[in-house]
């Protein structure tokens, strides 16, 4: 407490002496516009104090449909930084950056991680080698998955992405910067062996589940599971009943154990299609969006976590 | 083709209700769409659609996720427009078409300014509004009683409704109870499209309800005729298009209206009366007499 009075107090001189609005822009934080709640936390645990984290995209809203207010804009005017997933996650990015005026950097956290491929069928696990995907930010054309932050591997990158735009406008914070990103990265890495050696001990016929949107190609292939979904791609699309008669048969074939209903698509063609074929249900999933703050997935990692033990346990019962 | 044309009905329980779904509205979208165009409402669909926002967000503040608040919060401002409209429209000269136009605008911005003054950024009408392969057993209760409870009333009112949907002036001027029997319509109306809404989303109710109406009258004159014709139409295009989405694996709902609307198509090009062939028949025979 003395010491932190003490520092504050030297800073204080320091600004005195240093000139005061010279010290004033240093002490403000690093205001941060992140397009979504999971690319929001990443931010404020590797900036800790150093930024101001504002959320285009709130907990539990979804990001495919996204309408963006003036208090978006006026954000984004006044940031000093603009952190997007890329890999063509937030089609409307690019056209809002333009509309504010935001003439700052702005970080594709996704870059360099290794991109999947989306198939129509989702059975295989092939993953196409597209590499930084920059440009690619209109709609979800092609068929690059954007989820990428569902595996543990590839969030170390976004958040060494993050690390290094953040050091870059502030090189003087660069040790705490620098430190706080480490401890973060090794929590993700702990997470991801934990769960790694669970997930190895289920059987290989126990290994698939349903679930509702199209966002854990990633998590799936981290983990070699299969995780079939009902809607497929963006949750924009309509299941047919080409589609949803083809779960229930695989269901009922006893291929498929569990399913999955996500934080904000329609939960009612799931619920149909299981007390059709008695398959059991899983739980929530958390794909494109943290839970309300105080709620079980209010952090990434909590969020990664209750994920991926929710597909465990429905995996092992 | 038995497999081809029955099998997928037998086998899953989905398909079974999507299908009795369609035919109980089939036989409620007849009359209503017929009487809807006569009075040149057809778009009072799409009006209603957007009026339920407001009720499905007031709901959702007052009792968060609740089908059952947030539908009926829905039914109640969807009513609440339609009546006014009909009510500014018989005490003064505007047409009904323009009123409710005027109201249902009204209400969408307010849903819209509700929904946003409080931050939520849940799609509403995404989780209000349902899709035929989810179709539950009360669901399809819902949408059962909704079409017979407008039968029976369309029934009842069914002569006062058509003198009025001919001669609008004959009913202004003779009796009360042509007025009755107005706004008692415009509810039923809402009733069977906000439930339909609810259990089977908003295009493929609308489709429903409109496309065969106006494809039936290009075959036939009678208006009785043209209702029987309108829900057989409306059943069939359910009918062919979930076999169109199980086999080829569209989503049903525009499947459905789909195929209502290559009906409406081939009417337009070949059906009896007034129909593009029609009328070149009729210019032919006009000048070769």
């Amino acid at each position: 407490m003395f010491q932190c009075l003490a520092k504050q107090f030297c800073a204080l001189l320091l600004s005195v002496l240093t000139g005061a609005a010279f010290a004033a822009q240093d002490d403000q934080p690093i205001d941060v516009v992140a397009s979504f709640s999971i690319l929001a936390d990443m931010v404020k645990q590797v900036g800790g104090s150093d930024v101001r984290v504002y959320s285009l995209v709130g907990p539990d809203s979804d990001s495919h449909v996204f309408n963006p207010t003036p208090n978006d804009a006026k954000a984004l005017a006044k940031a000093d930084l603009v952190v997007i997933n890329g890999l063509g996650f937030e089609g409307w990015m690019k056209r809002l950056v333009q509309a504010s005026g935001f003439k700052g950097p702005v970080v594709v956290a996704s870059a360099g991680v290794e991109t999947l491929e989306q198939e129509e069928d989702h059975h295989g696990h092939d993953h196409g080698k597209d590499h930084d995907k920059h440009d690619h930010d209109d709609g979800h054309e092609g068929k690059v998955d954007p989820h990428a932050w569902q595996d543990l591997r590839n969030a170390r990158i976004y958040v060494a992405n993050i690390r290094d735009a953040l050091v870059k406008l502030r090189p003087e914070n660069r040790d705490m910067i620098e430190q706080r990103a480490q401890s973060y990265i090794q929590e993700m890495e702990m997470l991801d062996a934990k769960l790694r050696s669970e997930f190895s001990s289920i059987p290989a016929e126990r290994r698939k589940a349903i679930v509702s949107h199209d966002a854990f190609g990633y998590l799936a292939h981290a983990y070699d599971i299969d995780l079939i979904p009902v809607q497929g791609w963006t949750t924009g699309r309509e299941a047919s009943a080409a589609d949803i008669a083809k779960l229930i048969r695989l269901i009922r074939d006893g291929k498929v154990h569990a399913y999955f209903v996500e934080n904000m698509s329609d939960p009612r063609v799931l619920q149909r299609i299981a007390s059709e074929s008695g398959a059991l249900p899983g739980g929530k999933l958390y794909s494109d969006a943290l839970s309300a703050p105080g709620t079980e997935a209010d952090t990434y990692l909590k969020m990664y976590e209750v994920n991926a033990r929710r597909i465990l346990d429905a995996l092992n019962k | 083709m038995i497999d081809f044309f029955w099998m997928p009905f037998v086998e899953f329980g989905f398909m079974q209700r999507a299908l009795v779904a369609c035919i109980a509205l089939g036989l409620a979208s007849g009359p209503i769409g017929v009487l809807l165009v006569m009075r040149r409402m057809s778009l009072a669909g799409d009006a209603i659609s957007h009026a339920v926002l407001p009720g499905a967000a007031i709901g959702y503040l007052v009792a968060g996720m609740s089908f059952w608040v947030m539908g009926l919060a829905a039914f109640i401002t969807a009513m609440l427009v339609a009546v006014l409209a009909s009510v500014v429209s018989t005490y003064t000269s505007q047409r009904e078409d323009a009123s409710m136009a005027a109201f249902y605008l009204i209400a969408l911005a307010l849903g819209v300014a509700i929904i946003s003054a409080h931050g939520s950024n849940v799609d509403l009408i995404h989780l209000l509004f349902g899709s035929v392969l989810a179709v539950d057993g009360p669901g399809l209760l819902l949408v059962a009683s909704a079409c017979s409870i407008a039968l029976i009333v369309l029934a009842v009112i069914w002569r006062a409704l058509l003198a009025g949907s001919f001669d609008p002036l004959f009913v202004a001027l003779h009796g009360r109870s042509g007025k009755w029997a107005n706004q008692l319509f415009m509810v039923t109306v809402v009733l069977t499209f906000v439930a339909c809404f609810q259990t089977l989303g908003t295009l493929m109710a609308v489709g429903l309800f409109m496309l065969p109406a106006t494809a039936a009258r290009f075959w036939v004159r009678d208006i009785t005729r043209t209702c029987i014709l309108a829900s057989v139409m409306a059943m069939l295009s359910g009918y062919m298009g979930l076999l169109v989405s199980y086999h080829v694996g569209l989503p049903s709902g525009p499947a459905i209206v789909l195929t209502a609307g290559v009906i409406y198509l081939l009417s337009l090009l070949a059906g009896k009366r007034d129909s593009l062939l029609a009328q070149k028949l009729r210019v032919r025979r006009h000048k070769s007499s």
